[in-house]
């Protein structure tokens, strides 16, 4: 049997809430396959499924709020499947397993209250039938019996505490202030533990910003291109060669397999959401353009996937136009590199001796220092300015 | 008496050119409005610069010269980007486009 627990959605993601389940018991289910909406700071995130199987009991009722790592739903992995029930449940619940210094530290920042008792609380059988038939979430109860059980008091207590015309406790919608605590909360632990260090290098965008024009002139205004394409396309090329940069520090280097880009979106009232485009080494630029338009509308709709918002392995944050020229990037925890492109702006160049002017791209990388050291980061840069330089490659 | 405007003499097959410089404001307000919901393009000025004064990137920029092909037909180059930084030189290309 399959546990399948409350994912977390990355660092700054302690707790959930099942809005709704997308399966029933004895429902057939594939890797991939959505099987919940969970409401969490980030949004109503659709939750998929990592495992082959048939949905065995569903442990959590809707509107309820559980800890990541709570036990939502068992899974039978069927006799087909039992060959693969040793499968490697998702990695960030894993990493969960183990709360770092972020659980104390968000608790300065976060006020959300969270169920802290274990989701399957302990509690009399006459209480927890009370419970049940009162429909009362028996793990936001604390127990006064012995040990800590939950009595038939307890309950009642419970009852007249939810009957008492209270502010509503409703589903958490993910707020600008919910975004901006849970930005805080992954932004304060990337300070405080990750040691980063800075590289920066300018690249002419000439040849770039040609291959584009070019490449729009042949297409509708539908496929059209955006320069920022090419400097994701050129990230994941360059960190094929430099795979050091695309993983986790989890007591030691992990580096991934895929290479997941995290592209951040900012949205428009405050906050970011970084959503992933996977395998992202093994798009091509018109694959990239159509993820964005899929996942930029939906990131700023806060309508995106679990997988979207907890695979990512290495970063790129983007002004755009007519912005900062130089922007150094906060890594996400616990990826070890995050990429800051400026605004690509018009500058002096020297070159061969002559002076002209250039669309240039100010290119930074932040990495963490207990995985790789300047020597890397500079190794990819230049990597980066190579795919940049000679658009054709990408 | 109503003086007509001098786009509405111009040709009657497209219903674009029927339309009036304010008909085309709204259309183009809906279609910020579709692209960037969380913006009040309602209260541009004639003179505001829209990416600028909306706070569209680059991304919804080309979200909304899509969607203006898509609701007038009008195929917007990128060299003419410049053309139509504010909302009376939108109008006033759209208008020009449609001639």
């Amino acid at each position: 049997m399959i546990e399948f627990t409350m994912p977390s959605l990355g660092a700054d993601m302690e707790a959930g809430t099942l809005v709704e389940w997308h399966v029933k018991p004895g429902d057939k289910v594939k890797r991939g396959d959505i099987i919940a909406s969970v409401d969490t700071q980030k949004g109503l995130i659709d939750i998929e499924v990592f495992n082959e199987g048939i949905i065995e009991k569903l442990l959590l009722k809707e509107n309820e709020k559980v800890p990541v790592g709570t036990v939502m739903a068992t899974i039978d992995p069927g006799e087909e499947a039992v060959v693969k029930k040793k499968e490697k449940i998702p990695e960030p619940i894993e990493k969960e397993k183990t709360p770092g210094p972020i659980a104390k530290a968000k608790k300065e920042i976060e006020k959300v209250e969270l169920a802290q008792e274990h989701h399957r609380a302990k509690a009399s059988p006459l209480a927890k039938r009370i419970a049940e038939e009162n429909g009362i979430d028996l793990s936001n109860i604390t127990g006064t019996g012995e040990d800590g059980v939950i009595t038939k008091d307890d309950v009642e207590s419970a009852m007249i505490e939810k009957m008492a015309p209270k502010e509503e406790k409703k589903v958490t919608v993910a707020t600008t202030e919910n975004v901006r605590m849970a930005v805080a909360a992954a932004m304060s632990k990337s300070n405080r533990e990750i040691p980063h260090y800075y590289l920066e290098t300018k690249i002419d965008m000439s040849k770039a910003m040609d291959w584009l024009e070019e490449a729009n002139k042949q297409r509708s205004v539908k496929q059209r291109l955006l320069p920022v394409v090419l400097l994701i396309g050129a990230v994941a090329k360059a960190v094929t060669e430099v795979p050091d940069l695309n993983g986790y520090w989890q007591n030691g280097l992990e580096r991934k397999e895929e290479i997941n880009i995290g592209f951040v979106v900012s949205l428009r009232t405050g906050g970011v959401m970084i959503p992933a485009i996977h395998n992202a080494d093994q798009k091509a630029i018109d694959e990239l353009m159509a993820s964005l338009n899929d996942i930029i509308p939906r990131a700023r709709a806060m309508k995106l996937r679990s997988s979207e918002l907890s695979e990512s392995t290495i970063t790129v944050t983007n002004l755009g136009e007519n912005n900062a020229e130089t922007v150094y990037g906060v890594i996400y925890p616990p990826q070890v590199a995050i990429v800051g492109f400026g605004s690509i702006t018009e500058m002096p160049w020297a070159e061969n001796g002559l002076l002209g002017a250039r669309p240039v791209l100010n290119v930074t990388l932040s990495a963490d220092h207990r995985a790789t050291d300047g020597a890397t980061g500079s190794r990819f840069l230049m990597a980066l300015k190579k795919y940049l330089s000679n658009p054709d490659l990408l | 008496m109503h003086k007509l405007p001098c786009w509405e003499l111009h040709g009657t097959a497209s219903k674009i050119n029927n339309m009036t410089k304010d008909e085309i404001k709204q259309i183009i307000f809906r279609l910020l409005k579709k692209t960037a919901p969380d913006t009040e393009p309602e209260k541009l000025q004639p003179g505001d610069d829209i990416r600028h004064t909306l706070e569209i990137d680059s991304f919804d920029s080309l979200q909304f010269v899509v969607a203006l092909d898509e609701e007038l037909g009008i195929e917007i180059p990128e060299q003419d980007y410049g053309k139509i930084a504010t909302l009376e030189s939108l109008i006033n290309y759209i208008i020009e486009k449609k001639k």
